[in-house]
Formats: structure tokens, sequence, C-alpha cells
């Protein structure tokens, strides 16, 4: 296990390495490179730049420093306000994880628990709600979502005030990030949930005398539950993107909204940081998916 | 106590789906005395796993039992409370599985697995149902046992988890072994092997045995009687000897003469002609009267009774009463009238 | 019953009145074969097929799709604005004609109503630069199913070649290619879809004026670009799950033994097994482009104005949102709806096609 371990985490540092390579490599294909003319930022911040980037050594080597400096957490400062990059970072994204969290949570949670649902009494009532509602939600973008619940509780209805920095509600914004991957988790619960519970073994389970509880609870969850832990990875994904928009829509002072104003302003120092940020966070979370899986499922062979 | 273990009686199982009813299992009559092994024998979709899952209440959703008695030391396992089945389960009757890779669960150890039967049924702490699962593992004849009860069910060979599944079966002591095709996922050698230690534990602990199986070869050697289903039906019952040098149903010849004989040479293969029944949609009469060179009239619309046609040996086929009389036990005919 | 009483003496009875001895003749081949009931056999596709049209859910998304995609074609010739079209009341400015609720007319138009002339109802009202907004959505919804349709098609292709040559060649070959793929894999691709987008904007900046392709815009170039570079990936280790496993399959060692040859092989045994499993996931990789496509819209990053997509169009609609919710409902409803219906059509042909749920 431990050789798998370690194996997949230089994976990971590869795959870190590469896309900040691309990231940079991709920035400075921009013509004219991404500092300079008509971008036209101040030029106390271009003197900044010029510093921090190390603007004046040939790519290669630039690349090498921007490393360096990831390294040590210095991300350079923004194109456009000269601030530091990592201070904007570590400041917003203390608001993005408690948004991206809870909305995780609340997905895992609720989709196992609907999943499960649904498989046990399945054809009955809660069962054809369920995939009612699961089939619905899946269609919907999180954007959609988000602007339409914005629209009806905060605007017309006012249940639910606008998101402000010191007062701060992540009910609507939770909900729009979470309804999606809550109704995929539950169909992928269920029809894993399903598949177990036709497998031989719950059947010498029953043969054995156990009580019928007892061959849910312990042996079809711990098999039904294996899917679910590999699609942590692409949660994260989905959540991170996710936050870009409804940040962005519910007015969120948080990485997303940050990244998004980055891009519509071509501030390509922090587009930069931004995404090898978001990246890492991608490829750990993966890292610990992938290393879960194998935790429960022993008859993956560890290579 | 009394001979008779287990009696089943007028059993009818069906599965209930959407275009109408599977009925897997149309009145079965059978008994099993005590030390001794029933042979149930019968192609796929005959109903002879169903039979024994009914015994054992396990069926499948939406399976159920709609008619009959199992009768199990006086009581009728079909009108027991849930509780009172789970104590038979595991602990009275057993019931081993035909493929022992899928049969045992992937994410729990060998010896999570064994003691949990153990623990269920007895009062026994964590230690001595880990004694008496060693124990177990020794009676079946698996090698490195305290090593076995770490490893995972992938780790074993196909031999050794069966083993295991017996251990499993037998670790309370049942009255009743069910088999389920121990052997038909398993090498030719590993199968002797396999019937070999059933037989053993059957002398040693005093137990009787249901051998399901569609192989003529396993049913003879172990059997002290036949029962040869097709359909949900019994076609013919009797002792090892009677079916095989006096078969006295069509099916049952049928399946005695698809068998290639190395001795005799160049013979062309001669199988069952026509399709198994269609479940969902039974035919009136004889149930094998379709597939059968012999059928007469009557064979399509009346179902067979059950004909006495030697000391131990019923057959349900009209052909045995051609010639215009009929035996009978004194008690009276056939069950499936 | 069935009690074995060896010590019994077997008692000869007379036969009873119940049987009738003439019913005791040979039956005839006719009167069994009526006696046999026997499923009919038919063939893999023709069974999925029938099993997809009782599925309520899917033939009620196709015939929406079917209805959509007619609606996109005909409604252009039948509604007189164009989509870029700032519409001009007999040749004049109509400050009024913006940001109109459905079906209302602007002063002009009004006039010319009051006149006796036509005009044509603004079925979803206009936006604030005075366009139809109806054509608007409708021309978005050709873009966001073309986007969808090329995209997959793209995946598919790229996906489809790699992932055959991979799982059929074999060897180190295919050990090098998945490696590849592996890689391509991990990169967290919404995240590259925006940069490249970012980046490719810029770099293809002026150089695709003057071709065809300059109508689409440098985003929509460069989206697709990024789905050719990135979302082949989950496709090519399909179809390479799918060639491996059916290249082991017995049934083609089988016909190898029956002297087949290897095109023979790909052709009938190989393909069609792989068929249904790709083409599902063709169906279902549309409304995850249109998704995609409707996100990076969302983010500024879509087509380019004045070409709508449903995703730009939500976009633009969300400032306005608290005084013109319409404008934000139709598009995102027309987003919802072939999303959904997709998905349905997807969930039915999986389950028409999957083997194994065989009655």
């Amino acid at each position: 296990m431990l050789k798998y371990a370690i194996k997949r985490i230089l994976l990971a540092i590869v795959t870190i390495f590469i896309i900040s390579a691309i990231t940079f490599f991709a920035m400075n294909a921009i013509p004219g490179g991404p500092f300079a003319k008509e971008k036209a930022p101040e030029p106390r911040i271009q003197a900044v730049l010029e510093e921090r980037f190390n603007l004046d050594k040939p790519v290669g080597e630039q690349f090498f420093l921007y490393l360096r400096n990831l390294v040590q957490g210095d991300f350079g400062v923004s194109l456009k306000t000269g601030r530091e990059i990592s201070s904007t970072i570590s400041s917003s994204f203390a608001i993005s994880a408690r948004l991206g969290g809870t909305a995780v949570l609340v997905a895992l949670v609720f989709g196992l628990l609907f999943g499960s649902l649904a498989a046990l009494r399945r054809g009955g009532w809660p069962d054809r709600m369920i995939i009612f509602f699961t089939t619905l939600f899946v269609a919907v973008p999180s954007f959609i979502l988000a602007t339409l619940l914005l629209l009806v509780f905060s605007f017309t209805l006012g249940w639910f005030k606008v998101w402000s920095i010191t007062d701060p509600n992540y009910t609507l914004p939770v909900i729009s990030l979470a309804l999606y991957p809550m109704a995929y988790i539950t169909r992928l619960t269920k029809s894993s949930m399903l598949d177990v519970l036709g497998q031989d073994y719950i059947r010498t389970a029953r043969a054995k005398g156990i009580s019928d509880q007892v061959v849910i609870a312990k042996h079809a969850l711990r098999n039904a539950l294996i899917p679910v832990v590999t699609y942590v990875g692409p949660l994260t994904a989905y959540i991170l993107t996710g936050s870009l928009v409804v940040e962005t829509v519910f007015t969120i002072g948080g990485l997303g909204t940050h990244f998004v104003t980055a891009i519509n302003n071509r501030d390509y120092s922090m587009i930069m940081g931004t995404t090898i940020f978001l990246a890492t966070l991608m490829v750990i979370m993966t890292l610990i998916s992938d290393l879960l899986y194998k935790a429960i499922d022993p008859r993956i062979s560890f290579d | 106590m009394s001979q008779t273990l287990l009696q089943v009686k007028d059993l009818h199982t069906i599965f209930p789906i959407e275009s109408g009813e599977v009925r897997a299992v149309n009145g079965i009559n059978f008994s099993l005395d005590r030390g001794k092994v029933l042979g149930i024998v019968g192609e796929s979709g005959s109903g002879k796993s169903v039979t024994a899952y009914s015994i054992l209440r396990i069926l499948d959703n939406p399976g159920k039992i709609s008619q009959g008695e199992i009768l199990f030391e006086e009581e009728d396992i079909v009108r027991m409370p849930p509780g009172r089945i789970r104590q038979i389960r595991g602990d009275k009757i057993s019931i081993i599985f035909q493929d022992p890779m899928t049969s045992l669960n992937p994410v729990f150890t060998v010896g999570n697995q064994l003691t949990e039967a153990i623990r269920l049924h007895t009062r026994r702490n964590r230690r001595q149902a880990r004694e008496r699962a060693l124990e177990m593992l020794r009676l079946v004849g698996v090698n490195e046992p305290a090593k076995r009860l770490k490893q995972y069910p992938h780790q074993l060979s196909g031999g050794m988890r069966q083993r295991v599944m017996i251990a499993m079966a037998m670790a309370c002591e049942p009255d009743i072994l069910i088999a389920d095709e121990p052997t038909t996922a398993l090498d030719v050698t590993i199968q002797a092997q396999i019937l070999e230690l059933m037989l053993e534990l059957k002398d040693k602990l005093g137990m009787s045995i249901i051998m399901i199986t569609h192989d003529l070869g396993v049913i003879a050697e172990m059997c002290d009687e036949i029962i040869v289903m097709y359909a949900g039906r019994i076609c013919e019952r009797g002792t090892a000897e009677e079916i095989f040098y006096n078969p006295r149903h069509e099916y049952t010849k049928g399946l005695l003469r698809s068998i290639p004989k190395i001795t005799v040479g160049h013979e062309k293969l001669t199988p069952i002609g026509g399709s198994p029944v269609d479940l969902l949609n039974m035919p009136s009469g004889c149930a094998f009267s379709a597939r059968c060179d012999q059928a007469m009239k009557v064979c399509l619309t009346q179902q067979p009774e059950e004909i006495w046609v030697a000391k131990d040996h019923l057959a349900s086929c009209w052909l045995n009463i051609r010639d215009g009389v009929r035996y009978e036990a004194g008690e009276g005919g056939g069950a499936n009238g | 019953m069935s009690e074995y009483t060896p010590d019994t003496v077997p008692v000869k009875k007379p036969l009873s009145m119940q049987l009738d001895p003439a019913r005791f003749e040979p039956a005839t081949a006719e009167e069994k074969a009526q006696h046999d009931v026997m499923r009919e056999s038919t063939t893999f596709f023709r069974d999925g097929m029938r099993r997809l049209f009782k599925n309520p859910l899917a033939v009620m998304s196709i015939v929406v799709l079917l209805l959509l995609l007619v609606t996109i074609f005909v409604a252009p010739m039948i509604v007189p604005y164009g989509y870029s079209e700032v519409i001009r009341v007999n040749g004049q400015r109509d400050r009024s004609l913006t940001n109109m609720r459905p079906f209302t007319y602007s002063v002009m138009e009004q006039e010319k109503l009051d006149a006796g002339e036509y005009v044509f109802p603004h079925i979803f009202g206009t936006d604030e630069l005075g366009r139809d907004y109806f054509i608007r959505v409708i021309f978005g919804a050709r873009v966001s199913l073309a986007v969808g349709f090329f995209a997959s098609i793209i995946v598919l292709v790229i996906g489809l070649l790699y992932g055959s040559i991979s799982g059929y060649v074999g060897g180190k070959t295919d050990i090098i290619m998945m490696r590849v793929v592996d890689v391509i894999y991990s990169l967290p691709d919404t995240l590259m879809v925006i940069l490249l987008s970012v980046v490719l904007q810029q770099v293809l900046g002026d150089s695709l004026q003057g071709t065809a392709l300059a109508a689409l815009g440098n985003n929509m170039i460069s989206m697709f670009i990024v789905f050719g570079l990135l979302y082949w990936v989950g496709m090519a280790r399909l179809v390479r799950g799918q060639i491996l496993s059916i290249k082991n399959n017995e049934y083609v060692l089988a016909a190898r033994a029956l002297g087949a040859g290897a095109g023979r092989i790909i052709r009938k045994h190989i393909l069609p097994n792989c068929m249904s499993v790709i083409f599902i996931s063709t169906a279902l990789q549309i409304p995850s482009a249109i998704f995609t496509e409707s996100f990076l819209s969302f983010i500024g990053l879509g087509v380019q104005a004045p070409m709508p997509s449903l995703g730009s169009l939500a976009n633009m609609a969300r400032g306005g949102m608290q005084i013109y919710p319409y404008k934000m409902l139709f598009p995102a409803l027309g987003i919802c709806l072939i999303v959904l219906s997709f998905n349905l059509l997807g969930d039915g042909l999986r389950d028409a096609f999957d083997p194994k749920l065989r009655r």
C-alpha cells in the first residue's frame, strides 16, 4: 500500500508540474507577452511585474524562477491592482472553502441517504420521487439554478438577503452548488447499492441467518460505497469550477469571483496564479480519493 | 427422534413480474431422512435451486412461496416468523452455493466471515469463535488455517474457497446441508475431493445432505435417493440404481442418452430436441410433452400422476400405464392430479 | 405424499374412468406445435429499439428534441427578424422598442397596427438593443446544439481512432498511448478549457478574419480546439476497454477457430458490441458539451456578440434580471430542456440496449 501511495503522490507532483508548465507557457504564448503593451498596467505596477516575474530573463529561466517562487508561496502580483496574489488567494479562499466544503458535505450526506433509500424501497413512492427529482436536477447547470434561486428567493420573495461579507448567508449558494452532485451521487449510490444487493455474497449472508438490517449496513454498504469514493475527485473539481459562477451570481467575495473578474479584465498574472492554485487543489483531492479507494477495496492489486 | 427431518409438501414458488408469473416450482413433494443424501437433478431452469432457496426462504425479490408446506422439526418453514427462520439459517439448515468466488464478500477477510456465522448462532466470544473457525478450517482440509483467516477471498484458489464455504456452513453443525451445484465451478480433480469431504463430514457429524446438480455422474456417486426435475415438477424419483438402469420418464431417458460414451465408436450426439419450457406460459398437461417423441394426446392436456413403477421408483409419465394398468401403493395415487 | 413404502405390495388397479383410452394415441406433430409456446427471437438491435419505444420518457424526449429541431429550422423562415438585426419600424429607430415584454408592441409598431398593417409579434419580447428576443433564443439554441453536436463528433472521431488503435494493436504501443491518456485525463478539464480559451482568443487574434470560420468567433474556435485536445480521452478509454474485452472474449476466439479473418471479426463481432456503448456515450456527450459551452459563455469566454448562444444570452440577462426576468428565463429553460431531453434519451438508450436487463 505504501509503495502505491508513494507512486501516486509522485504522479500527482508530476501532474501539477505539467499543469504549471502548460499554464505558464500558454500565458506566454500570447502575442507580445502577457505583461506588455495593451494591457497597459500602470508604470509602477509594470516595474514590480518586471522584477517579480523576472521578465528580463529568457522564458525558460522565467519558468523555473516562477516555480521556485510558487513553492515558497509567492504567486507574484496582480497585473491590474498590484496586490500580492497570494494574499488575495488566501483571504478569498477561506470564503470559497466554506462554501465549497459545505456543498461537498451536503451532496455526500444527502446523496448517500437518498440513494440508499431509493435502492431499498425500489419501486415504491420514495424511489419514484427520488428518480423524478434527480433526473431533473442533473439537467440543470449550477449557474442557471443559481440565478433562478436568486431571482425567486432573494429578489422576489425576499427570504434570503444578498450576501455580504459582514452578513454572509450561504444557504442559497450551497444549494445551487450541491444540487447537481447530490443528484448524481444519489443515482450512483442507488445503482451501486442495487448492484451489490443482487450479488451472491448477500445471499450467503442471509443464508447464514444474518438479519436484513445487518446485511445492508455491514455487507452491502461497504461494497456499495466504493464507486462513490472514486467520485470524490470529480466532485471536488465540479464544486471548484461551479463556485466560479455561483460566487459571481450571488456576489460572494470568494476566490471564484476574483478569478472571473481576472478573466474579464485579462489580469494574466492573476489568472495564472489562480489556475495553478485551483488545479493543485483538484489534483490533491483526486489523489486522496484514489488512496481512499484502494484502502477500501482489497481486491485491487497495488500497482 | 423421528427419522424424517424435512418434509416438503406441494410446494409452489412463483416470481411475479410485469408480464405475468414465472412459475419456477410447481407442486414438489419430497422428504429427507436423517443421515441420507437426496439428489435433485435437472437442467438450468428446472427449479432445483429455487426449491433449495425456498426451503431457507432466501428467494430473491420478487420470488415468493405461493403454496405448500415445508415441515422441519414439526414447524412449517413457510409460515415461520422471520426471527425464527433466521435462527434456523446457518444453524440447523445450511447451504453452500455454486460459485465460491462471488458467494464470499470480497471486502471482508475469511476469518471475519467465518466467525460471523459462529458468533451469530453460538454463545462464543471473539477468541472462542476464532478457535472454532480454525478448527473448522482444519476439518475441511485448508492448509495454514491461521494464515487463511487473515486473507481475502480473492487470494485463495477455487477449491480452497469452496472449502471455506463448507467450513462456514458446517461451523454450527447443522442437521441439513444443502449443496447447490457445489462442484460445478471447480476442476474435476478438486470436484472429487470436495465430494469426498462432504461425505466424510456427513458420516462424522451425522448430517443429511440435499445435493443439487445437473451432473449425473456426481448424483450417481453420492445419493441414496434421486429426484429428477423438469419445469418445476418432479418427473421421476428413485434410487440411483433404478434411475440409471430403469429410467421410466422420457426426460430422464433423454438425459441419460445424451451422455457421450467413450467406449462405443463413432456415435452421433443425441440431444433432447426442442427448447426449454417458458415458465411464464406453462402449457397444460405434461411440461415435457412438446419435446417428447412418445407424447400421446393425453399428455398434452392432462398432467401425469405419480405412478409406482417399481419398489423404490415413481415416475410422472402416462407412458407407464400404456398397457392399461396402473400400479399404486395401498394409500392411493399421485400427488399432481 | 411421496413416502416410499418398499414393504407395501403394489396393487394392480384397473384404469379409472377419468382416463380415456383413446387419448393414449400418439400425439401428432401439429398438436405438439400448438402446445409449445416459444419466444420469438429478434436481433439485438430490433429488440433494443422495441424496448426503447416502450419507454415513455425516452419517447417523449425524442419527440421534444424533434420538435425543437423542427422549430429551429422553421422559425427563421417564418419570423421576419434577424438575430442581429436592430429592428427598425418603417426604417426608423424606435426607442420604445427596447426591452419589451413578450407579445407587446412598441409605440411606433402600435401605430402601424392601428393603420391596419401587420406587425409580426415579438413572441419573447425584445432585448436591450431592440432585437427580437425570440429569434435570438432560437438562434442561440441552434448555436448551442451545433456546438454540442460538433464537439461530440470531434470527441467521437478522435477517441474512437485512438482507442481502437491502442486496444487492437496492444503491446508497447498500447501502454505508451494509455500513459498519454492518463496524463491528459488527470488535468482538470474546465480549468484548462478556461485557460486555453483565454490564450487562444488572443493568439488567434485576427488571423481568422475573412475566413469562413470568422463568423463563429475566436472563442468558439478555441473551444472546439480545446475539446479536440482534451475531451476525447474519456471516449478513447471507453473504446479501448470495449475492444480489449471483446478481443479476448470466447466468441472471438471461436470465430477465429472457425477461420474468420481479422476484418470479418472486427466487423461482425467487435463493432456491433461496442456500437451501443459508444453511441450512448456520444449521445450523453452532447448535453455535457452544451453545459461546458454555456458555462464558458456565462463567464464571458463563449461566443462573441452579436452571435447568441443560450449560455451567453443567460449571462447578458443577468444584469436586468430583477426587472426583466423573462430574458433570463427563456434561454435557461432552453438549456434545461435540451439537456434534460438528451439525458433522458441517453438513459433510455442505455436501459434499452443493456443485455443484462433482458426480460
